[in-house]
């Protein structure tokens, strides 16, 4: 397969730092999803709950939420990253590298999660909570056991494009020496003037995101079905 | 159950301005009884029957079910209420992630009820509802009128001694409405439920409630016995509504027509239970050598109670149908058209 490629490339030599982006990317991606996501699934109950006619109705609260949700989903993340520098140093101790990536990818994950996540639980049918309120549910066992339960498969399909977003953001990563497979690409691909390191960074992307896509549609699809 | 002076309103929102949903409302509903309440759509009724458990908070008035009052209880206390308080849905609203079971089940986890006893009482009620095979089912498998007898098990698990029914049938087919109707009225038979329906469906009321309630513009404007409420109607819109399933008088364009193809006076006479009979009515007409024909309207049954609303055409030589209509007249309530 190798010798099909261009001789003028050093993709050859690369693999093992290919693979090692790869790795880099993925726990990049993991950590986001995994904190991001259930901070971004708090604030969402948050901006929830807290709407109008919502179970926990506030308006100050839900006009706080609304604002910081709206204030932060905006900024491009080239921007974000270099903006929460200061952050990063004060949570995380450390203003570049993989931490302070991972921090910045939370940060800005969770307010796009939150609004994505919030759209999903807005299409739960009034008729099913006020049946949960009719049978004597308190508003904190309906937001656990009836809300969530029942935006299920949308949410996934949510998180699933929120995933992939985020690999879409973490290739910005290099910029702050956060390594990955998207500042590989930069560095290896593109300054090198070598396309071919390019297009397998762009390839492996490619397939994770396929497999994300395919994950989450089928389990999404599996819990539609019943 | 004991209503007084009950009024909600709603608070003026951007571009509208206050609305009172329930206007005064005073009613009674003895335990045991199956009460309906009808109206045209914006009525009320919803908003009434949604103060009775809570869900709404009445604005002032006095709400007492079983000698609580409900009128200022806190949500906590209101939540302990609504386990003795079922409710039943137009659009069913059962949890879609979970199994007939599992929907069966979660009211009893609220009630804290044990899981062996749990069991117990969810294949209980699947059989009483007759669904016993569909208990590991989800909801979106399942037919209207399945998704509405499950609706009644779950309302049904805590044992409630009040069932709320909010157009449970409006969205089901005629037939599956009769079926439904028959499985409430076994609820309410067998385990003495007091059930309070809503509906704006005659046909419903007709067929399940003892007593019928009517409501226009957050008012009660007509209350009574279903065979009372249908044999004498008293205001405009519960005639109205009566007259979709039982024949009042013909219409001023019903009568015109009928005109041009019978000759001789038209007489509306009305028969209760109890009062003159058809056969009475009749003979009189027989022995002054009086002509009829039943031109409009019919006997009917209501809750094992006969009425019948008839409108005569009355053809012979003057003095006869005079002295007819007279003595008509003096037999059963009668009015010449
Ligand atoms: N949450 C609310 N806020 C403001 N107004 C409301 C609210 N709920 C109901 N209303 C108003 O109260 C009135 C009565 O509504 P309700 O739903 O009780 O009528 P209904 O008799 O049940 O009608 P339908 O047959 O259409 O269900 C209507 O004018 C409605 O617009
Ligand atoms: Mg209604």
């Amino acid at each position: 397969m190798l010798t099909a490629l261009p001789t003028d490339t050093r993709v050859g030599e690369l693999w093992p730092d290919i693979w090692q982006a790869t790795g880099e990317t993925l726990l990049m991606v993991a950590l986001t999803m995994l904190i991001g996501g259930i901070l971004g699934l708090l604030l969402a109950l948050g901006l929830y709950l807290t709407r109008r006619g919502g179970l926990y109705e506030n308006r100050v609260v839900s006009a706080v939420l609304n604002l910081l949700v709206n204030f932060f989903r905006p900024i491009p993340f080239i921007i974000f990253i270099a903006a929460v520098q200061p952050a990063a140093r004060l949570v995380v101790g450390t203003g570049i590298g993989f931490p302070a990536v991972v921090f910045s990818l939370i940060l800005a994950s969770m307010f796009g999660i939150a609004r994505i996540v919030e759209q999903n639980l807005v299409t739960v049918p009034p008729g099913v909570i006020e049946a949960a309120r009719a049978m004597g549910a308190s508003r904190a066992r309906i937001a656990a056991t009836v809300v969530l339960p029942e935006a299920m498969a949308p949410i996934i399909l949510g998180y699933t494009f929120a995933f992939v977003a985020v690999v879409d953001m973490s290739a910005v990563a290099g910029l702050i020496a956060g390594g990955g497979l998207g500042s590989f690409a930069q560095t290896f691909g593109y300054r090198q003037y070598d396309p071919t390191v390019t297009w397998v960074c762009v390839l492996i992307l490619v397939a994770l995101v396929q497999v994300i896509q395919l994950l989450g549609n089928t389990l999404s699809a599996r819990i539609l079905r019943r | 159950m004991r209503l007084r002076n009950v009024i909600k309103t709603y608070p003026a929102a951007r571009g509208r301005s206050e609305v009172c949903a329930v206007d005064d409302v005073d009613l009674d509903i003895a335990a045991g009884d199956v009460q309906a309440i009808v109206g045209y759509s914006g009525a009320g009724k919803s908003t009434l029957v949604r103060l009775l458990n809570g869900l709404e908070p009445a604005t002032s008035g006095s709400i007492q079910i079983g000698g609580t009052e409900l009128v200022g209880l806190r949500e906590r206390q209101l939540r302990r209420l609504r386990l003795d308080i079922g409710m039943i849905f137009q659009q069913f609203n059962l949890f879609e992630s979970r199994t007939v079971w599992g929907n069966l089940a979660y009211p009893l986890d609220i009630a804290g009820v044990g899981k062996a006893e749990q069991q117990r009482r969810i294949s209980e009620l699947l059989h009483f509802v007759g669904l016993p095979d569909k208990a590991h089912t989800y909801p979106r498998n399942l037919s209207g009128g399945q998704k509405q007898r499950v609706g009644i098990a779950r309302a049904l698990t805590t044992n409630p001694s009040l069932l709320l029914a909010d157009e449970a049938t409006s969205a089901l087919d005629p037939e599956t409405t009769h079926e439904v109707l028959r499985l409430l009225k076994r609820v309410n038979a067998e385990f003495g439920t007091t059930i309070v329906a809503i509906t704006h469906e005659m046909e419903v009321v007709r067929e399940l409630a003892d007593h019928v309630a009517v409501m226009e513009n957050g008012r009660v404007v007509e209350t009574g016995r279903v065979y009372d409420v249908f044999s004498a109607p008293q205001q405009p819109v519960t005639r109205r509504f009566v007259g979709t399933v039982v024949d009042d008088e013909p219409s001023t364009e019903a009568l015109a027509a009928l005109r041009t193809r019978h000759p001789g006076r038209f007489v509306k006479l009305e028969l209760r239970e109890g009062g003159p009979r058809q056969t009475d009515v009749f003979a009189v007409l027989h022995e002054r050598g009086v002509a009829f024909e039943l031109v409009f309207g019919g006997i009917e049954e209501i809750q094992g109670a006969t009425f019948g609303n008839l409108t005569l055409a009355l053809d012979g030589p003057t003095a006869s149908v005079d002295e007819a209509v007279r003595e008509l007249a003096a037999l059963v309530p009668a009015k010449e058209l």
